[in-house]
């Protein structure tokens, strides 16, 4: 069983340096849908029989990650009619360098954290700390809205992943709220990156700068 | 079970608000949930429940010693709010009175909130709850505003998850069972694994810091108070940041617990003191006297933490520097709004002279100036001196000097902005000034009266009041 965890969890961690080095938006959106995919299934290779609300949390998990979230971004990209191109304020090559910097750090803080017994052999701390710093550095290393949406999600996964190391004792209903709560975040985020396409006609946030001392 | 209703009441004012058809009169549930709001507020503080140990949501002493005050400012902002909004007409409210009204709900229940992922749901939802409200001049700049504030408070948001899950962790670890009540942890005690405990102190300081505005994670604050309405101002300035300063103390008395309180008021002290210092600095080269509250309220926020950081005597102070806060904060934002209104612009290159044209807002500014800068007898020179005092009874003596050197410099730059657009020759601006903006009654009543509260807490504070601040007290450090 914790191989199969850990076999998903690197194909996750493969996918942020994938997200760190990629050029174009469209492949970044996918990036996150996969890897929001990827983390939806985990509940179910972890839990050892299946139930119900497992399933329906899984099953919501990737439909949301994996289609709702990536077309309401493609949509916007699409009806914003922007450049596909990322113009990276922080360049590829650092951005990857910083990312397998973190991903190793990550790994070695891990090792140095203690863990319950059952925790020892996975990989979930380390991806977990590994996506939350790739998801930083998109945000402060990108410039567009969508991009900074996009290291957002990854974020979020980050976090999603050290949920599971709580599976066990977190109530289902603060899980719901939780889930809740990012779906709408997400789609309140997709409104006002629609506002200021309109406003701004651009979605570049360099261009977002009237405000300042 | 009637505390629970101090979440119910507004959630569904703002369903019946969202179905009310008339654009004119659907601000008038604003006032009137906002009266029942208050009444069961200082209902439940003068006869408190029975929390129960483990419940998810009780009015414990915490609630109790923070709730009222966000009710009374709520009632003056939804006071204002009815010919505020009636002023513009142009603009749909059918979003924003719903938002206002879910977002008081909402905080009710991130006060009351007894569970760690509870507390973070509420919180959360808190924010997203006040998007539309800062958006509703529907400018460029708002929505550059709204943006930040977003991205800014949303990765802020994001960490406290994670230091909530490291804090859960912890729980687990250190042979929990899963419990996370704030009560449950506290139990725990020396039992929670110390390091997983460190990390989720500075995840969720790191979070809920950004949420109360604490330095260098305040970089939203400007922008978001400088675009909002005056009420959404006043409302995040004085209710939403008492929401994150609530989730803080009660983490820090879990940390405590464990063992590393030490640690923890360390850090607060710290980042106290540097909000003070970058506010005052900012507040030395403000223009724009929206923005000028705005890193007011940063200072205010450092002024809690350094109490929370000092304990005792201090925290207690807190809790007073709490109301007085909201209170005072309340009276400006209006104010300024006011001021915004009628003058059309809001830097000092735009406005001066406001004396003459909205002369009792103009007093009302000033008046608000010297109460929210520690002059006697307004309440906030009574909090920072008990402060202060009790930074040097704990041997604080030099955070106590610095603290005292920043107020100083946070006195002059906020005096220099509100007496240039005070004095002086009108002038008029490239806008024309709003035709419409009378200084009626029901524009100057509520920040009257929120100044004369905050006088009232000054002079005279209420026993009742002393009595909750300090059993939230008790309650956050049980062995003193």
């Amino acid at each position: 069983m914790n191989d199969w965890l850990n076999l998903l969890i690197g194909l996750a961690m493969g996918l942020n340096l994938v997200a760190l080095g990629t050029g174009r938006l469209p492949s970044l959106i996918r990036v996150a849908a996969v890897q929001g995919m990827v983390l939806g299934i985990m509940p179910l290779v972890i839990e050892h029989e299946l139930r119900v609300m497992v399933l329906v949390v899984a099953v919501a998990t990737v439909v949301v990650k994996g289609f709702v979230i990536p077309s309401l971004l493609r949509r916007a990209m699409r009806a914003a009619n922007i450049d596909r191109d990322l113009y990276p304020l922080i360049g590829f090559l650092p951005s990857l360098l910083l990312g397998a910097a973190g991903m190793i750090g990550a790994v070695v803080l891990a090792s140095w954290l203690p863990l319950l017994p059952e925790h020892h052999e996975s990989l979930l701390v380390a991806g977990s700390l590994a996506s939350v710093l790739t998801g930083l550095l998109l945000l402060v290393g990108r410039s567009k809205a969508i991009s900074q949406v996009c290291g957002y999600l990854i974020l979020e996964n980050g976090i999603y992943l050290f949920g599971l190391l709580l599976i066990h004792s977190v109530p289902l209903l603060v899980e719901g709220g939780i889930l809740l709560d990012m779906t709408v975040a997400i789609f309140v985020t997709g409104i006002i990156v629609d506002r200021i396409q309109r406003a701004f006609d651009s979605l570049d946030t360099r261009k977002l700068t009237v405000l300042r001392e | 079970m009637k505390e629970l209703l101090l979440i119910l009441v507004p959630l569904v004012a703002a369903v019946l608000a969202a179905l009310w058809p008339n654009n004119r009169t659907r601000p008038w549930f604003l006032p009137v949930a906002g009266l029942v709001h208050t009444l069961l507020a200082f209902g439940l503080l003068l006869y408190p429940p029975e929390a129960p140990f483990h419940a998810w949501f009780g009015c414990d002493p915490l609630a109790r010693a923070m709730l009222p005050a966000v009710s009374l400012l709520f009632l003056g902002c939804s006071a204002y709010g009815v010919p505020y909004l009636q002023l513009r007409e142009e603009r749909s409210n059918r979003v924003f009175v719903p938002a206002f009204l879910a977002a008081l709900g909402l905080m009710s229940a991130a006060h009351m909130a007894r569970h760690l992922g509870v507390l973070w749901i509420a919180t959360e939802a808190v924010t997203l709850s006040s998007v539309p409200l800062l958006h509703f001049n529907n400018t460029p700049r708002a929505f550059e505003a709204t943006w930040k504030y977003l991205l800014v408070g949303g990765t802020g948001i994001a960490l406290s998850l994670l230091g909530s899950f490291c804090l859960g962790y912890a729980s687990l670890h250190g042979g929990g069972t899963g419990d996370l009540t704030f009560t449950g942890l506290m139990a725990q005690g020396a039992h929670l694994s110390r390091p997983w405990v460190l990390i989720a102190w500075v995840l969720l300081l790191i979070g809920y810091g950004t949420k109360m505005g604490l330095a260098p994670m305040h970089t939203w604050k400007p922008d978001a108070y400088g675009e909002a309405p005056g009420i959404v101002g006043a409302m995040l300035a004085g209710g939403v940041t008492t929401v994150a300063f609530t989730a803080v103390l009660r983490v820090r008395a879990v940390v405590e617990a464990a063992g590393a309180g030490m640690v923890a008021n360390r850090t607060l002290l710290v980042i106290g003191l540097f909000s003070t210092l970058v506010a005052a600095l900012f507040l030395l080269s403000a223009r724009d006297f929206k923005r000028m509250l705005a890193y007011s309220s940063v200072e205010h926020m450092g002024i809690l933490s350094l109490g929370a950081a000092l304990g005792g005597v201090g925290l207690w102070a807190a809790f007073f520097h709490v109301w007085n806060n909201s209170m005072t904060k309340g009276a400006l934002f209006l104010s300024a709004g006011n001021i915004r209104r009628a003058a059309g612009g809001r830097t000092v290159d735009e406005v001066s002279g406001m004396s003459v044209a909205t002369p009792r807002s103009a007093v009302l500014f000033v008046t608000g100036l010297f109460a929210v800068t520690a002059c006697p007898p307004f309440g906030p020179f009574f909090s920072e001196l008990l402060i202060v005092k009790s930074a040097f009874g704990t041997g604080h003596g030099w955070a106590a000097a610095f603290f005292l050197g920043c107020l100083l410099l946070a006195f002059f730059g906020l005096t220099r902005v509100v007496f240039a657009i005070v004095y002086g020759r009108p002038r008029q601006t490239a806008r024309k000034m709003d035709p419409r903006f009378r200084e009626t009654l029901a524009v100057i009543m509520p920040p009257v009266l929120l100044l004369l509260l905050s006088l009232w807490l000054g002079v005279a504070t209420p026993e009742v009041l002393r009595q909750s601040w300090t059993a939230a007290v008790q309650q956050l450090s049980p062995t003193p």
